[in-house]
């Protein structure tokens, strides 16, 4: 279908609320912050107009350096993981018949009404070593006693897996639902095993839909700060966590800001580079 | 023995029968169109035959193996979608050639026989082109030749023609034909339209509600109809009333036609008789006496629609033998019996 492009105006009308919304919410905040990140923290009171790059050069020691690779690595590892999981479970949860589709995404969405202190709460009791499922475990034979599995890094990997795994699905669900099951069969007339038509002809139809599933997990994954609290240790903690820190109880909102218009750009580059690599293959 | 046999299949989903104690044998090299209205079971049928169905019972012998339970992809057979079902992320020659790479042939030999099916479908150098940008037909084509890659001992078509417009489809059926003469590969398609049906095939099978109601030749299918519903779904037919009176003698309508007997024993019946063998003459004995109430000239063909006995009969002529009536004229309608099916109650 081709539209007409707009001419007048008034063709623009319907985008000026969501336009007006954007700016209000997002456009002036975000402003603000990036302005309050050159000004100068005062420590007896908040901070003062100013332009200076302090906050930005205090970010680029070791210490927070290390913190926001740490951070990138994890919401990344989250993304990757939920795909794994989501995408093989979203392809066979189509194949099923309607009412138990149903029931499935009926399930997961009661999942997202969990707010993220409940999941970390319920996580940590789960780990824990005195009612933990070690205790399980140990009830079949399988380990002798139970042992506390946080705080770990991999227990705060699971919380966050988990948290964002019913987005995953969700966002997954319409795309797979919409695939030909044909191109499947066409790939298995012509020799190739059910596994291997997956690889072969599923996984290739929905690239579009996977890089842009990534990279919504990746961002939802970035801006956690409860979960590696909960159920990490402080080598665990994300650059929210510092954010939240610096800005809350060490009332330095200059540096917070810089860090989080660090963590926002750096999160940009990151996702412009996978669209733009993406796009170079499809051009092949 | 070669060919395709399938014997006494069954189908069903819960409670209802898609396909319900089919047997049918395909000899090898044959064209077979499997004909019916939607809802019949002919696509459950192919889909059973390619190994996309698992039949509830009965069994599917190719050349005298048991394929009932081979996975599809161990079926050697080459197979066309509705939807076509082309690959969209690989371009035309990588389409083609993906039988061969699962099958681990060399680069060197898959473009080469890319390039020989590229020739044989009439798009030669359009290998590297992506399958967004061809042609309905063009499309079409490709889906063939993918299917053919391996050289498979069955081709399967589904449909294959319904989305293409009525000139390309009518060329694409020659097209296919001729094809599968040349490559001599037995070659079952399912399509709801019998023009199609008569156009190609060595064998029509006829199916309704999940049985099939007749196989044979495409003409004979269409000269000798086994029953009334096989009569009106191929072509157009008409279906008259027939009356033994008690002499034997025959009639349809109340006029008498020597030569037609029907069924030994029975006082009814229905007789069919095709459009293009009905004559007319003047009102009078040996004919049945009707009003002409339409006459549609198509240039090419004259329909005539005349009532008679609280009936609609349908004759098409020529333009050269073009009756010489108008509507509302009192004629007689002369059904030669040689041209007369007496159709099973």
């Amino acid at each position: 279908m081709r539209r007409e492009p707009a001419r007048a105006l008034a063709d623009y009308t319907p985008l000026f609320f969501p336009a007006l919304m954007l700016i209000v919410f997002f456009v002036v905040p975000f402003s603000i912050m990036i302005a309050v990140s050159f000004f100068k923290r005062n420590p007896a009171g908040f901070y003062t107009p100013d332009f200076v790059f302090d906050n930005y050069a205090r970010f680029l020691t070791a210490f927070f350096g290390s913190v926001l690779g740490f951070s990138l690595l994890l919401a990344i590892l989250v993304a990757v993981c939920c795909v794994v999981i989501a995408f093989p479970f979203t392809y066979l949860l189509t194949k099923r018949s309607r009412a138990v589709q149903t029931l499935w995404l009926v399930g997961l969405l009661s999942v997202l009404s969990l707010s993220e202190v409940i999941i970390g709460f319920a996580w940590s009791t789960l780990f824990s070593r005195t009612a933990g499922i070690t205790n399980l475990f140990v009830a079949i034979g399988l380990m002798k006693e139970p042992v506390a599995l946080l705080p770990s890094f991999w227990a705060v990997l699971t919380g966050m897996v988990y948290q964002a795994l019913p987005y995953t699905i969700l966002v997954l669900y319409p795309a797979l639902v919409r695939l030909d099951p044909t191109l499947l069969e066409a790939a298995r007339t012509l020799g190739a095993s059910p596994v291997r038509a997956f690889f072969n002809v599923v996984t290739p139809a929905l690239r579009n839909t996977i890089v842009a599933t990534l990279i919504m997990v990746f961002v939802f994954a970035l801006g956690s700060y409860l979960l590696p609290q909960i159920l990490g240790r402080p080598s665990n903690w994300t650059l929210s966590v510092l954010i939240t820190d610096q800005a809350i109880y060490q009332s330095n909102m200059p540096f917070a800001a810089a860090m989080a218009v660090f963590l926002v750009l750096i999160s940009l580059a990151l996702v412009g580079l996978t669209l733009l690599v993406g796009r170079k293959e499809n051009a092949l | 023995m070669p060919g395709l046999s399938i014997n006494s299949i069954t189908k069903r989903f819960a409670d209802f029968a898609a396909v319900d104690d089919v047997s049918l044998s395909v000899p090898d090299g044959k064209f077979v169109c499997l004909l019916g209205p939607s809802g019949c079971g002919k696509t459950t049928l192919l889909r059973m035959i390619a190994g996309l169905e698992e039949p509830t019972s009965g069994a599917i012998v190719l050349d005298g193996d048991d394929i009932t339970r081979v996975p599809t992809h161990r079926r050697n057979l080459g197979m066309v979608f509705q939807s076509l079902a082309l690959f969209p992320h690989l371009s035309v020659g990588e389409n083609i050639a993906y039988a061969l790479r699962i099958r681990g042939a060399s680069k060197d030999d898959q473009r080469k026989r890319v390039e020989e099916l590229l020739a044989m479908i009439h798009l030669p150098g359009f290998a590297d082109r992506p399958v967004a940008k061809l042609s309905g037909g063009q499309r079409q084509r490709v889906a063939i030749a993918r299917a053919l890659a391996l050289s498979p001992k069955l081709f399967l078509l589904d449909e294959p023609l319904s989305a293409l417009d009525a000139k390309l489809r009518e060329a694409m059926q020659v097209e296919l034909r001729q094809l599968q003469q040349r490559l001599g590969i037995t070659t079952i398609v399912v399509t709801h339209d019998q023009r199609e049906a008569m156009t190609m095939a060595d064998l029509v099978v006829v199916m309704g509600k999940g049985k099939i109601l007749q196989a044979a030749s495409p003409i004979e299918i269409y000269r000798k109809p086994a029953d009334a519903f096989v009569a009106d779904f191929i072509g157009i037919t008409n279906l008259l009333p027939a009356e033994a009176d008690s002499a034997g003698r025959t009639t349809v309508l109340g006029a008498a036609v020597p030569g037609v007997a029907l069924p030994s024993g029975a006082a009814k019946a229905t007789i069919s008789i095709r459009p293009e063998d009905i004559h007319f003459a003047k009102p009078g004995a040996g004919a049945i006496p009707g009003t002409v109430s339409f006459v549609r000239d198509l240039g090419g063909t004259v329909e005539t629609f005349v009532e008679a006995g609280g009936t609609t009969i349908v004759a098409v002529a020529t333009p050269r033998e073009r009756p010489n009536v108008s509507v509302g004229e009192t004629i007689g309608v002369v059904l030669p019996p040689e041209s007369c099916v007496v159709l099973q109650p």
